[in-house]
């Protein structure tokens, strides 16, 4: 398989969002991942996000690792850049380029593979830095383009596809991101596009370390009776503490819920994010009750999905370097070059 | 009170000595030993100080060499010390048997020891410097940080300097604080007026004011790469503590302070994480560098281990990358805090795959400015990352240097950054077209066009269009092609700056990076043994064609360097199919700085079948 263009052959009536784009434009080549494999529905989930919310696709910037999530950014938003580094590594290469311009968005894609087992310390890194950015791990338990090992987050006592009992504990990716300081943490389902959709959107807009720990059973070697990630499992086991409803500030935010089973939150950016409670003693604004609550649900076998927790103003990493409002890649030379004036000055200084 | 075991001849020297001070980490002595080679420069004469300090930081025994010499010679001189000025009891005897026959040793004889713990072929000058601070000064405080000036005054003394110089760096220091240069200036003369008082002085060692020193500068290479990547234009750095190259990075952070923060907003016009670690630090530059910002990290040996997955990306996605490696010995702790040239062929074929890289070799702090600017534009211009390679020897240690220079009219190569206004014009993008012939294609930065240039990077799997490819030849169309803009480099990369002697030697010597002054040196030796050579002094890899034609120009060729393999001589055979047999192998690798004395002995040694064993004497 080298590259397979999709026709660019477009239908006349095809719906246009407020930039003049559709849905297609926002896509990428054909994928040439597993015919039903949940990482598809989340690259779907990704393209309608950024189409409902008008997001021009030149100004986003995808990054991956390496791993079956990682080739996903091809399949999407054919129109931006994207970056396929090395295993595990990602979270680096998207702080850099974060670092570098302030004025994209940036995505970054991985797997539980390459985010929780060999790059566990970059993501790590990347939550505690806050870097403004979305960071999705297609989270399968399992290692597909090697066949089927374990990854880090296989469950204890899941079974694979070929009988081996997985002895070691999970990592979960939630609970480490809600302790390193993520501003926005979500989990959610590949197989439930009505709740992956807005949580995506809410993400873009979040002006921070935005992480969604997003379950994508593995059609090939992960979807059997015995695995924690198949889709029947998940699907038995998904307990949600919200819905959410991403509301843009040109929209006109309606509350037409009973009283208290719906709670408005205004992000840094005027997005509002309107939750309609599921389990209504829940607190999106609990750092460490969220942390308590997925452990308790977690203990009982079920998995916890929704927005779990965010802070509407984060600070993130260039609140803390304190960066000029130019991006740093273009800065012009004039603004670089103490010029030779100085450089003599700090010459007699140093004699 | 002149304490002499027996009556000794000292050596009679005047600005031609070497000066080592023994003293306990972390008790302040550093400051006081940085203003004596200071004093030195100021009254004229070159002095070329050097921090040997074991791996540790508080109580443990560090030493400070400083060579004087009026003709400039700047290399390590070797042989023990002239003066050794002993202030740490641990390495008493280590200390005394460093001593070159007939030196002097000075110490603090507040506690009297027995005779035996003294040489008998060398002057001993005691100076109660406990006791005299002890009585001058009431906190332990005071009394250790003035026991460093008082020693220096005392020094001062009996070496015949000018106090004035010594005076005029204090009030420098000190600047707007009257009270504390007042009570330096005092504690300095306590020190003077003790020696006048008890000893005869000056001794034999004496320094005379001269005229040597010019307009040169004196300044780590640290701290001068970092400037190099300040005026270089760099924006973002992304490191991880190492020694010995931390001090780059800390000193980024100084210069960008002073020239890169906003004044009207107070924001800065550069950023720098403190990476989890070298992994990152190396993938936040890529990062940074895919998305236009000119970036580098610094790091050793072990970073660039650590960094060799990264690095082969970015030359196969061919993203531009600075890096500078400051080179130490072999791994983990210990002789790492020693200089060496390792890591040139753990740069030159970093990663897997087939690679090569552009590697620089800078001799002084002068030439870590400009490579370190320089290497930023190479990296735009080449696409691929760039070593500067430094080594412990300059960039920890102060150097006489030329002073920094900067021409205004210089802009900086972005190198082939196709823009939204070509794009729009419907220039051809390909982002690994071979437009030009020169093996660089163009490249376009993330945001720059809406419908136009965007494209997809990943290591190999891809054609000249960046489209997934795994055919073979595509792989290796664009193999060929990176070849062919590593050959473009060979002419981007500053020459070899080669010597002749006036009459054609038969005989050639290829070097670089900080053997340079040692060279320089031996070759003065070596001449008045009657051995002439040619110098080639290589800057840049990959080689340019000057080296290979020096190297066929000659008999037979030298090739010195500070490693065990000669990790240059390898690179040479490699890539200019050299027989091995035509270069001399010249090594030293012991972790101190490769000597003149060391080199001229060893070439005259393969020059000369007969045992030149005199040329110990001949040298100092």
């Amino acid at each position: 398989m080298t590259f397979l263009p999709k026709p660019k052959l477009h239908h006349p009536d095809l719906q246009k969002n407020a930039l003049g784009y559709t849905r297609r434009d926002y896509e990428g080549p054909v994928s040439t991942l597993c015919a039903g494999c949940g990482h598809d529905s989340i690259s779907a989930a990704i393209v309608r996000a950024c189409f409902e919310l008008d997001i021009a696709p030149h100004r986003v910037a995808k990054l991956s690792g390496i791993g079956c999530s990682s080739k996903t950014p091809t399949y999407f938003l054919g129109a931006s850049h994207g970056f396929n580094s090395v295993h595990g590594r990602m979270p680096s290469v998207a702080t850099g380029a974060n670092i570098a311009n302030r004025e994209l968005i940036y995505l970054g894609v991985s797997g539980d593979g390459d985010s929780a087992s060999i790059g566990l310390g970059q993501f790590a890194h990347a939550m505690r830095r806050g870097v403004n950015m979305v960071y999705i791990v297609e989270n399968n338990g399992v290692y597909g383009l090697t066949k089927g090992q374990f990854s880090a987050t296989a469950d204890k006592g899941a079974k694979s596809k070929r009988g081996v009992v997985n002895t070691d504990e999970p990592i979960d990716l939630v609970g480490l991101a809600l302790q390193l300081g993520a501003t926005f943490v979500a989990r959610s389902f590949s197989g439930d596009k009505a709740q992956l959709v807005p949580l995506i959107e809410a993400a873009l807009k979040h002006q921070g370390a935005a992480f969604i720990d997003c379950i994508s059973p593995c059609v090939a070697f992960n979807n059997h009776e015995g695995s924690t990630k198949s889709f029947d499992f998940v699907r038995e086991h998904n307990e949600a503490v919200n819905a959410l409803d991403l509301m843009l500030p040109r929209e006109e935010i309606t509350a037409d819920y009973a009283p208290g089973t719906v709670e408005l939150v205004t992000q840094h950016d005027g997005s509002v994010l309107r939750l309609r409670k599921l389990h209504t003693d829940y607190d999106v604004h609990d750092r460490v009750a969220a942390l308590t609550y997925m452990q308790e649900r977690h203990a009982a076998g079920e998995i916890v999905t929704g927005l779990l927790y965010v802070d509407p103003e984060p600070r993130d990493l260039h609140a803390a370097l304190k960066t000029c409002a130019t991006p740093l890649n273009a800065l012009d030379d004039a603004a670089l070059i103490p010029g030779s004036a100085a450089l003599d000055k700090l010459n007699a200084s140093l004699r | 009170m002149l304490q002499q075991v027996d009556r000794v001849e000292g050596l009679q020297r005047v600005n031609d000595f070497v000066v080592k001070f023994a003293n306990v980490n972390g008790s302040g002595s550093a400051s006081a030993n940085a203003l004596f080679a200071k004093s030195v420069l100021r009254m004229g004469i070159p002095a070329t100080p050097r921090n040997i300090f074991p791996s540790n930081i508080q109580g443990l025994p560090t030493w400070y060499e400083v060579r004087v010499s009026e003709k400039g010679y700047l290399g390590a001189r070797g042989g023990g010390a002239d003066l050794m000025v002993q202030m740490n009891p641990q390495t008493w005897d280590q200390d005394i048997a460093d001593i070159a026959p007939g030196g002097y040793l000075f110490y603090d004889n507040t506690k009297v020891l027995p005779a035996s713990k003294f040489r008998r072929d060398i002057v001993v000058i005691g100076v109660p410097l406990t006791e005299i601070t002890n009585a001058a000064y009431k906190s332990t405080r005071e009394r250790q940080l003035f026991k460093n000036i008082v020693g220096l005054g005392a020094l001062s003394m009996l070496l015949d300097m000018d106090p004035a110089a010594i005076e005029q760096l204090l009030a420098e220091q000190f600047k707007g604080r009257d009270k504390l240069i007042a009570a330096n200036v005092q504690a300095l003369h306590m020190g003077r007026d003790w020696v006048t008082a008890n000893l005869e002085a000056p001794i034999g060692l004496r320094l005379k004011r001269a005229d040597a020193v010019g307009d040169r500068i004196f300044v780590e290479g640290n701290s001068a790469a970092a400037l190099g990547a300040v005026y270089g234009g760099a924006t973002v750095c992304a490191w991880y503590p190492i020694t010995p190259s931390s001090s780059l990075a800390e000193a980024f952070t100084r210069w960008c302070q002073r020239f890169r923060v906003d004044k009207e907003t107070g924001t800065n016009k550069f950023a720098i994480v403190q990476a989890e670690d070298e992994l990152a630090s190396i993938g936040m530059v890529i990062g940074a560098a895919w998305n236009g910002a000119r970036a580098f990290t610094a790091t050793s040996g072990p970073g660039i281990s650590l960094m060799q997955e990264f690095i082969g990306l970015a030359y196969f996605a061919e993203i531009p990358a600075v890096i500078f490696d400051v080179q130490r010995a072999g791994p983990s702790t210990g002789m790492p805090t020693r200089t060496q040239q390792t890591d040139i062929l753990s740069c030159a074929y970093a990663s897997h795959g087939d690679t090569k890289h552009v590697l620089l070799f800078p001799e002084d702090p002068y030439e870590c400015f400009e490579f370190g600017a320089l290497a930023f534009d190479l990296a735009d211009r080449l696409q691929t990352p760039i070593f500067v390679m430094l080594e412990l020897e300059i960039g920890m240690n102060d150097r006489l240097c030329r002073p920094f220079q900067w021409d205004d009219t210089r802009k900086l190569d972005r190198g082939k950054v196709m823009t939204a206004a070509e794009l729009q014009a419907g220039k051809k993008f390909g982002r690994y077209l071979d437009v030009d012939g020169d093996g660089i294609p163009y490249r376009t930065l993330p945001g720059t066009h809406p419908t136009k240039g965007a494209f997809f990077t990943r290591g190999t799997s891809k054609d000249a269009m960046a489209r997934y490819s795994e055919e073979g030849h595509d792989y290796q169309e664009n193999m060929e092609r990176l070849l062919k803009k590593h050959h473009t480099a060979r002419t981007l990369v500053p020459p070899a700056i080669i010597r002749s002697a006036p009459d054609r030697a038969k005989y050639g010597a290829i070097y670089f990076g900080t053997t340079s002054p040692a060279m320089a040196e031996a070759d003065e030796i070596l001449a008045e043994q009657g051995i002439t050579l040619d110098l080639c002094r290589v800057r840049g890899f990959p080689f340019g064609d000057e080296v290979a034609a020096f190297i066929a120009a000659h008999d037979h060729v030298f090739v010195v360097e500070q490693n065990r393999d000669g990790q240059l001589r390898s690179l040479l055979v490699n890539e200019l199919e050299i027989d091995p047999k035509r270069l001399g192998k010249i090594v030293h690798y012991d972790g101190t700085p490769i000597t003149a004395r060391f080199i001229a002995d060893a070439i005259a040694r393969r020059l000369q079948p007969t045992p030149v064993a005199s040329l110990r004497e001949v040298v100092s």
